[in-house]
């Protein structure tokens, strides 16, 4: 099997590590830190787990009426004098922006983030068409910048430390690569977006949630880049996947409380902003975009995924993407959501990425739609497992473990031929013995003289 | 306009054929009940807590002296509001990039939320909405005795079918895209005053 | 006919109550002593124990790894083994983990189902069915930090985790407090996973040995001589990576402090 195409997490994240002594930490800490607020915001709510119960309850509910809340949102929203397109994947979702744009002569847009863009690969394409895309967000502007994607859903470039900022920013705009003071850093950016909120022709934004029953989206920023690209443009686009659909303007209640408390340990983000139809002298334009979404929903171990409402509490707790930067999982979602969403877009490329997990269980208890992610990670390496994607030192030695196990008398027998015991103990430790990864940084245990079933022996029987 | 004329057909038919057979109920969102606080002072401390400030200004005219010490040099004042004058009247504004140079926006709201020290504004109070996000900083009206508790009474009260844009904002803008360092002032606003005003019954200064 | 231990103050126990001691293969090789301990702590408490001769692995490398084919037989045998016994006891949250969690690509035949159900770890058996409420012959007079693994949290519930709301419980704390002299040291991380994750830590090799290392930081940080575990596998991690670096601290079975050894 050619392995040139598959991503690789656990190499990505060593290189992370041994890169410095700096980078590795410093996300750890941060992130880490953002779980402490996260915990102490959750727990200063009283109904904090009934509200998880109520959410992921009313995410199942729209995710098995979806057919329904789509027609009535596209409905509404039309009503209301939005433009409504319908994208199958993300090619047609990339070509309908841009024929709106080439519609309106627009030549230079601003966006704010969108995973969903993200995910479709939008401003390469778009600029390939000529068009000039300006990331506002500052985070995905560093990233934009530094032709890197976004290392994280919530903070792109969580990654990076501010000296890395300032050296990107003397290259790409020019200021005093000396100067790392954040708020210095981002006073530049600032005065660097503002010309071009009021320079572009359309602004772009995604939707965190899209109410059924008004034809209502949302966006939830820190910045309000999202709101000055939607209300300064004539032209607003905004770019929404179809599970991101809730019934009613009162569920919104329920996702807001949950939302910036999991993400960052704040009751809200600065901006939570809500657009039905198209403001006063405006035009806008929703596209609703499937891209395998319609086809998850039809995966019974994987279609709760579609309840995810990309907070990121996940990646923060978990303590493997801590320790292996967003960037490692190569892919649009890192982090635990990125281990159950990636396969869904191509298998074999990201049938690394379940395995690049301890499976501790924390991802599934900290998030606020209750995505049974760890559960999903398990089932997908089954999947990959059946696939034959299962690493190939994996397979040969699991085959021989797997009949060794079943059959005591050949156990036992390699069990007292041990000479050490660790030569045949646990086959984890054994099956890549060559490169001995366990040695690498651990000291084996120490050998004994006689096995705990020996003892029995000796002493009970 | 869309190129795509068949995608909605077939996204809804893989949807058709793939929804989940187990059909989940709506459930009932409770209304919970929380000990009997102080709104207003919960209200401070999350405004606070979300680098705003709150000032009991008492009049219009304590509300207009405020905002000299404020913002003593503003030289653009664009006012959405009768209480104060400012130098320039939104409603005058017809464009969106007029505010470009906006130092001082001033707008009512509706109401606040305690739980989370946001304020409801609509493109109705802001008339044009650009004023929320580029005036570089923010006053805001509210009646102390608009403030409801939490999230869900919030929605109780806004009216989406009624307006094309509304925004719960919770002080002023803000990132930590460096070095998770909080940073005000990102995009939006750089500080946001929230002045404790009953709407005036008096006419309107100008 | 219920018997009284020696201990007197636990739970009554039907005597003809038959314990199957699951002991996981690695806890045979490399770690009898906390077989013995386990063996000994049950028999002290009054209930009538063996050990099936038999037994080798419940599947999990292989299970965790995705791979149900090579797991099914290991489970098999573990169905086998251990059918006829009305509690199967085993001293490692997440061996106990996979029977009663993952056990779940097999026939579900009546006896896969009662295995299911009546597989515990030793400290919620302790804590939950038995109830003990001393440990009269234990003394510990040594700072420990507790390591409950994140399939003794997670998937077993023998603490609460930090990131669900509501009242903290920690199984493990509340045995390890009847112990005469020992005194527990809270950490930064309490459930933050060290990085085993069984296959993990060699396939993840440098992420792993990173979180180790941290953890082992941390516990050194609080002032604990002694980190004490119901699972036996992430101590084996991270001793050796404490070992590596030459910290000092030593790792031993939460049943080697319940019994007073052997150490
Ligand atoms: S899976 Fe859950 S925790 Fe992770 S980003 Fe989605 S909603 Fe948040």
């Amino acid at each position: 099997m050619d392995n040139a195409n598959q991503v690789d997490p656990a190499k990505s994240a060593e290189l992370f590590i041994l890169h410095d002594q700096v980078h590795e930490p410093m996300h750890d800490r941060f992130l880490w830190a953002t779980m402490q607020r996260r915990d102490a915001e959750a727990a200063a709510i009283p109904e904090w787990e009934e509200l998880r119960e109520i959410a992921s309850k009313i995410k199942e509910h729209t995710l098995t009426h979806l057919d329904h809340y789509l027609e009535a949102f596209e409905a509404n929203a039309t009503k209301r004098g939005a433009h409504v397109h319908w994208a199958l994947d993300a090619a047609e979702h990339n070509e309908i922006v841009f024929s709106i744009l080439k519609d309106h002569g627009v030549e230079e847009m601003i966006k704010s983030k969108s995973m969903l863009q993200e995910e479709c690969q939008m401003t390469p394409f778009l600029q390939s068409r000529g068009i000039k895309v300006i990331e506002s967000d500052l985070g995905e502007r560093i990233q934009q910048l530094d032709g890197q994607p976004p290392s994280h859903i919530v903070f792109p470039a969580i990654h990076k430390t501010r000296k890395d900022v300032a050296e990107l920013f003397a290259r790409s705009v020019g200021t005093d690569p000396n100067n790392d003071d954040p708020h210095f850093l981002t006073e530049v950016m600032r005065n660097n977006a503002r010309p071009r909120f009021l320079a572009a022709g359309a602004g772009m934004t995604g939707g965190n949630f899209a109410v059924a029953e008004t034809g209502t989206f949302m966006v939830c920023t820190n910045e309000g880049n999202a709101d000055i690209g939607a209300s300064v443009p004539p032209l607003h686009i905004a770019s929404i996947g179809i599970e991101k659909l809730v019934p009613r303007v009162e569920d919104l209640g329920v996702f807001l409380r949950l939302l910036s408390r999991s993400a960052e340990g704040t009751p809200l983000t600065q901006y939570s902003s809500h657009f039905t139809g198209p403001r006063k002298g405006g035009e806008l334009h929703i596209v609703l975009v499937d891209n395998g979404r319609s086809r998850r929903l039809g995966m019974p171990d994987f279609w709760h995924s579609l309840k995810c409402i990309r907070c990121g509490a996940c990646m923060n707790t978990c303590p493997v993407y801590r320790r292996s930067g967003g960037l490692a999982y190569g892919a649009t979602y890192s982090g635990p959501i990125g281990v159950i969403l990636d396969p869904t877009f191509d298998e074999f490329k990201y049938s690394e990425l379940p395995f690049h997990s301890t499976l501790c269980g924390s991802c599934t208890d900290v998030c606020p739609v209750k995505i049974d992610i760890s559960d999903q990670i398990f089932k997908w390496r089954r999947v990959m497992a059946k696939k034959g994607y299962l690493p190939l030192a994996k397979r040969l030695s699991f085959a021989v473990s797997g009949h060794v196990l079943g059959h005591p008398e050949e156990y036992h027998a390699m069990e007292k031929v041990a000479e050490p015991a660790i030569d045949y103990a646990p086959h984890f430790l054994l099956y890549n013995r060559s490169l001995n990864p366990w040695g690498r940084d651990r000291e084996l245990p120490q050998i004994v003289k006689q096995t705990f079933r020996e003892w029995y022996l000796a002493n009970r029987s | 306009m869309s190129t795509f004329k068949f995608s909605r057909e077939v996204i809804l038919g893989t949807i058709r054929a793939n929804v989940p057979k187990q059909q989940v109920e709506h459930p009932q969102i409770p209304v919970f009940q929380h000990p009997d606080r102080p709104l207003k002072s919960e209200f401070e401390r999350r405004l606070q807590q979300a680098g705003g400030a709150s000032h009991d200004v008492g009049t219009m005219a304590g509300a207009e002296s405020k905002l000299m010490t404020l913002h003593p040099g503003a030289k653009v004042i664009c006012s959405a509001v009768p209480e104060i004058a400012g130098t320039r009247r939104v409603e005058k504004v017809r464009d969106p990039h007029e505010l470009a140079d906006v130092d001082v926006g001033i707008v009512r709201a509706r109401f606040g939320v305690a739980e989370t020290g946001a304020i409801w504004l609509t493109q109705e109070d802001l008339v044009v909405d650009a004023l929320a996000v580029l005036s570089q900083h923010l006053i805001v009206l509210l009646d102390p005795d608009q403030i409801v508790g939490d999230m869900h009474d919030a929605y109780r009260r806004v009216r989406l079918d009624e307006t094309s844009y509304g925004c719960f904002m919770m002080g002023p803008s803000a990132t930590a895209d460096v070095e998770a360092t909080l940073v005000h002032g990102a995009q939006g606003a750089r500080s946001l005053n929230i002045f404790f005003l009953p709407p005036h019954s008096a006419p309107p200064a100008n | 006919m219920t018997t009284q231990s020696e201990a007197t103050n636990h739970k009554t126990i039907s005597k003809d109550m038959r314990i199957g001691l699951f002991i996981p293969c690695y806890i045979d090789m490399m770690f009898p002593e906390v077989g013995i301990a386990t063996l000994q702590l049950l028999e002290r408490l009054g209930l009538n124990v063996s050990y099936p001769l038999n037994q080798t692995c419940c599947g999990q490398p292989m299970s965790n790894s995705g791979d149900e084919v090579n797991s099914a037989p290991a489970e098999h045998l573990f169905v086998e083994n251990f059918k006829e016994y009305d509690f199967i006891i085993g001293p490692a949250g997440s061996c106990v983990k996979q029977v009663r969690c993952h056990f779940d690509t097999i026939d579900q035949t009546d006896e896969v189902k009662h295995i299911r159900q009546h597989t515990y770890e030793l400290v919620e058996f302790l804590h939950d069915i038995l109830q003990v409420d001393s440990f009269p012959w234990a003394e510990f007079q040594h700072s420990v930090a507790i390591h409950n693994s994140c399939s003794s949290i997670r998937g077993l519930g023998i603490a609460k985790p930090s990131e669900i709301m509501g009242v903290p419980f920690d199984k493990t704390a509340n045995l390890l407090s009847k112990v005469k002299g020992l005194v527990l040291v809270p950490v930064d991380r309490p459930d933050d996973c060290c990085g085993f994750g069984g296959t993990f830590c060699v396939t993840d090799e440098a992420v792993s040995a990173r979180m180790g290392l941290e953890k082992a930081h941390d516990h050194l940080r609080h002032g604990a001589e002694y980190v004490v575990s119901p699972d036996m596998s992430c101590l084996m991690h991270q001793q050796g990576i404490a070992r590596r670096v030459g910290l000092n601290l030593k790792y031993i079975h939460v049943a080697q402090v319940l019994n007073d050894g052997p150490f």
